[in-house]
Parts: C-alpha cells; structure tokens; sequence
C-alpha cells in the first residue's frame, strides 16, 4: 500500500501531542525530563533507547495508566487529565502490550477480541461481527474458538493486534511488538503492519523491524526524547 | 512437591479434553450444576445407608454414562478416600457406643465405625457424581454457567481470571525452578534450602502482582470500566428438562427413603 510518505506536508493538528512531560519514579529518579513530542496523520515513529531508558513509561504515559508529574497529554486536540478522558484516548489510541499474555485474559479468542467493541457499547452480534472480521483482516480467521493460552507467540501476537484493532483506533502504540517473535512471525508482522493505515508509535529493539517501519526515528536517553541523527527512513 | 503441584495444575485446563464424547455433554452445563449441587446436598444429609448406597450406585451410573477416564478418576478418588481412611481409625475410638475391641485402653465403638462408613460412602457418591457431571465440562463452561446461575459476578471473574492464569503462573514457577536447578540447587532439609524456597514463592507472588496489574492496564486500555461480557447464550432444551426431571425425582426418592425411617 502507498501511503504520502511526508508527514510535515500536512500542517493540520497533531493525532497526539505531548508538552513538556516530566515523569519520575519514587527511588529510580526522573525518568522523563520535559519530553515533548507530536505525532502527526499516517506516521510511524520508532522510539529508540537502552533498557530502562523510560519508553515503556513512556507509552504508559501517553495512554494514562500512569499520571505524568507535570505535563500535558493532548489526544486528538482534547487535553487529557481524568481517568474519563484518558478512557476516551484509549478508544482511539490502542496500545499493544509487550507480553501478550497480559493483554489476551479471556478463555477464547473470540470472547478476547470482542472484550474492546462491547466496552464501546456495541451489541453481542455486532461485536461477533467486527471481531470475525478483524480477525479474517489479518488472516487469522478459524482461530475465534481456540484458547488463548494454547497459542503459539506468534499467534498470540496476532491475536492482541486484532484485539486492538477491532476498537478501529486512529493510532497504534506498540510496544517491543517482536519480542520472541521467529523470523517468520516478524515478517508476517511487518506486512501486516506496513499495511495498515494507522499512525504509530513504536518501540523495538530490533533495528531491521524499525527501519523498514519508520518514518521518523527519536531517542530517549538520560530522559530527553530527541531526533536521530542520520535517521534511516523506511519506504513505505 | 513440585509433582504434587503440577498435577493439580494440569487437571484444571486439561480435563474437558481427556474424555470421550457422551451424552451428558449435551446436557445444558446449568442443569448439570444444580443437579449436581442438589445431590450433594441431599446425599450429605441423609441418615441412613440405603439412600447415600443408591446415590453412590447413581454415581457409578453416571460416570459411567460420561465415559470418564477410569484411570484418572479412580486415581483422583484415591487421593480423597486416603483422608477417608484417617477418618475411618479415628471416628471408631472418639465415638461412645457398642465396643468392637480396644487398644491401649482406648475402646473402638460400632456406631463409631458405621458412621465413618457411611461418611465415606456420602463423599465418593457426592465425588463422583461432581467428575462425572461437572469436571466433564470445561473450566470457562462452569464460569459461564454460573454467571447464568445468577453467581456473583466477581466469583465468577475470579474463576475465569483463575482458570486462564493458573497455567501462566505455574509456567513462571516451573521457569524459575529450571532455573534454580541449572545452577545446581537440591532439595535438602538445610537453612539454604528453606530460605531458596522462600524466596520463590516470594518472587512468584511479586510477580504474579505485577502481572495482574498489567493485565488490569491491558484491560482499561481497551475500555474496561467494570462490566465483563459473557458470550454466549444457554437454552434449556428437551434433554435437559428429561435429565433433569428424572434426576429431581430420584432425588426424591432419597429424600422420601430418609423420612421413611422417622416414621418407624
């Protein structure tokens, strides 16, 4: 799929914007020292850094599970402060968790992937609806009775991306998504994620996966998020 | 010990599976629970031998109707009528009545031995007609039952939430025991042992903490606000009103053979 490979062409509102977000953890210091940061329509950025440098926070951050010190989160132009207009951001930002086996807790795959819809207030039958067709999307169609538990990696990777796509978010948010993912796996991946139209914020240790993604590249280190050197920029 | 554990983990996702296919598969997974609740309740407050016999002779009909594993059953009916059989030496000697011998003074008394008899009697019937009747079902099944019996919804998220982490976190464990004998630890009744020990089952509880509070975010990010959906629809059909008739009466029929005797 092609896609207009230049994000700054559109000068209209960012999808998410941070400013000056600052974040620390009791006996860890501050990890996030005024990082800001937009993301704008039909992006995917990677967000590099060492173990520990904060991405996961980060992430975390942006989706209010945790409560920046100081800062603004702004979704989709509303600022975010309460625990009800973070639940809205969430609808449309869906983050993908690093261990799959934290987001997938129903007994089926079916049951998993149509937990978000009826959370939104769909019905029974149009949730059974979305979510066999999100999974038929990504080619996963036949698995809506398995266990989830049973899953092999790949699959269940797989599976979280349906999940979170079936709410149709307006951006993804991915975190380490091949962690102990086989080649083939992260090829399957790859394809299905260059395929999507979502903007996305990354983060992956894996240099291969995020330069065929990325169309901008930042790092975090000592708590400053800033712009790659030399960035590599995928063809999307 | 860790054997001990395993089984017990194994025996909870895997059990649907292990069977074959009968007809008490068919019947609606409500019916089966409440049958199987109102046996036991009968059958436990029963006073007499000829009721708890028929139900245990009930019980065998069942099990055998679901085609349980026989092998896995008995070896789990063993595990409880080892207990049983605790209850058998100890009962005689602490009850008063008729005495049968003594030992060191200590008189065994037949009322005593009746009575732990027909404890065990009571508690295989109600042990077998549960595996034939509600161990054949899935775990999920039985939390989507009770949902629809009207049982607390936090019950039953606690067992569904249960039921798909326990092989999540008896993974962890086995990880971190491999781990611990890759680097040479034995089992030994020693300080290093206990303290080892400990600190698994520290680190495991630590860690099966932190999972639920990723979960918990995993949750809210994708719009939980405290109702969990249940997905699927249950309808009594003319098997279970035909089953479940039939098993109310033979109920009856227990309770009818308890009162019975107080007319006597």
């Amino acid at each position: 799929m092609t896609y207009s490979n230049k994000p700054m062409a559109k000068v209209d509102t960012p999808l998410i914007e941070i400013n000056n977000l600052s974040y620390a953890y009791p006996r860890r210091g501050s990890v996030l020292k005024d990082v800001n940061f937009s993301l704008y329509e039909s992006e995917r950025v990677v967000v590099n850094g060492d173990n520990g440098a904060g991405k996961t926070t980060l992430l975390h951050l942006i989706v209010g599970l945790k409560k920046a010190k100081q800062g603004d989160i702004i979704g989709f132009g509303e600022t975010c402060k309460t625990e009800k207009e973070f639940n809205k951001l969430r609808a449309k930002a869906g983050l993908l968790f690093q261990d799959p086996d934290d987001q997938l807790f129903c007994p089926t795959v079916l049951e998993d992937v149509m937990f978000g819809p009826l959370n939104l207030g769909f019905t029974k039958q149009q949730a059974i609806e979305k979510s066999l067709q999100t999974l038929k999307d990504l080619g996963m169609q036949g698995f809506e009775s398995r266990i989830t538990h049973q899953l092999s990696g790949g699959e269940k990777r797989m599976i979280t991306l349906a999940s979170v796509l079936v709410m149709e978010p307006k951006v993804l948010i991915l975190d380490e998504p091949t962690n102990a993912l086989d080649e083939k796996a992260k090829t399957r991946l790859v394809n299905v994620l260059q395929a999507l139209p979502q903007a996305m914020i990354i983060i992956s240790h894996d240099k291969l996966f995020s330069d065929k993604l990325a169309t901008r590249q930042l790092n975090l280190k000592d708590g400053l998020l800033t712009e790659q050197l030399a960035a590599t920029v995928a063809v999307a | 010990m860790s054997q001990g554990l395993e089984h017990s983990l194994t025996s909870w996702s895997g059990q649907a599976l292990k069977h074959q296919a009968s007809w008490i598969d068919d019947i609606d997974a409500r019916v089966r629970v409440v049958c199987s609740g109102l046996f036991a309740l009968v059958v436990v407050s029963s006073q007499h031998f000829v009721p708890a016999l028929l139900g245990l002779l009930c019980a065998f009909l069942l099990v055998k109707s679901s085609k349980l594993n026989i092998k896995r059953t008995l070896r789990r009916v063993v595990a409880m009528d080892l207990f049983m059989l605790m209850l058998i030496c100890v009962l005689p000697f602490t009850t008063p009545g008729d005495p049968i011998f003594s030992v060191f003074g200590l008189t065994a008394s037949w009322q005593g031995l009746l009575h732990a008899l027909l404890i065990t009697v009571k508690a295989n019937a109600v042990l077998l007609v549960l595996f034939s009747l509600v161990a054949t079902m899935s775990a999920s099944t039985l939390g989507h039952a009770l949902a629809h019996l009207k049982v607390p919804d936090k019950l039953v998220h606690l067992m569904l939430f249960m039921v798909r982490y326990l092989d999540v976190i008896s993974q962890e464990y086995k990880k971190m025991r491999r781990a611990m004998q890759a680097r040479a630890f034995v089992l030994r009744t020693n300080r290093h042992t206990w303290k080892s020990i400990g600190y698994l089952f520290g680190m495991l509880l630590i860690r099966s903490v932190e999972r639920a509070e990723r979960i918990s975010d995993a949750m809210k990010c994708r719009g939980f606000c405290g109702r969990y959906y249940l997905n699927d629809e249950m309808k009594i059909g003319r098997v279970d009103v035909v089953f479940g008739v039939a098993f109310l009466c033979f109920l009856v029929l227990l309770i009818g053979l308890n009162i019975d005797d107080l007319f006597k």
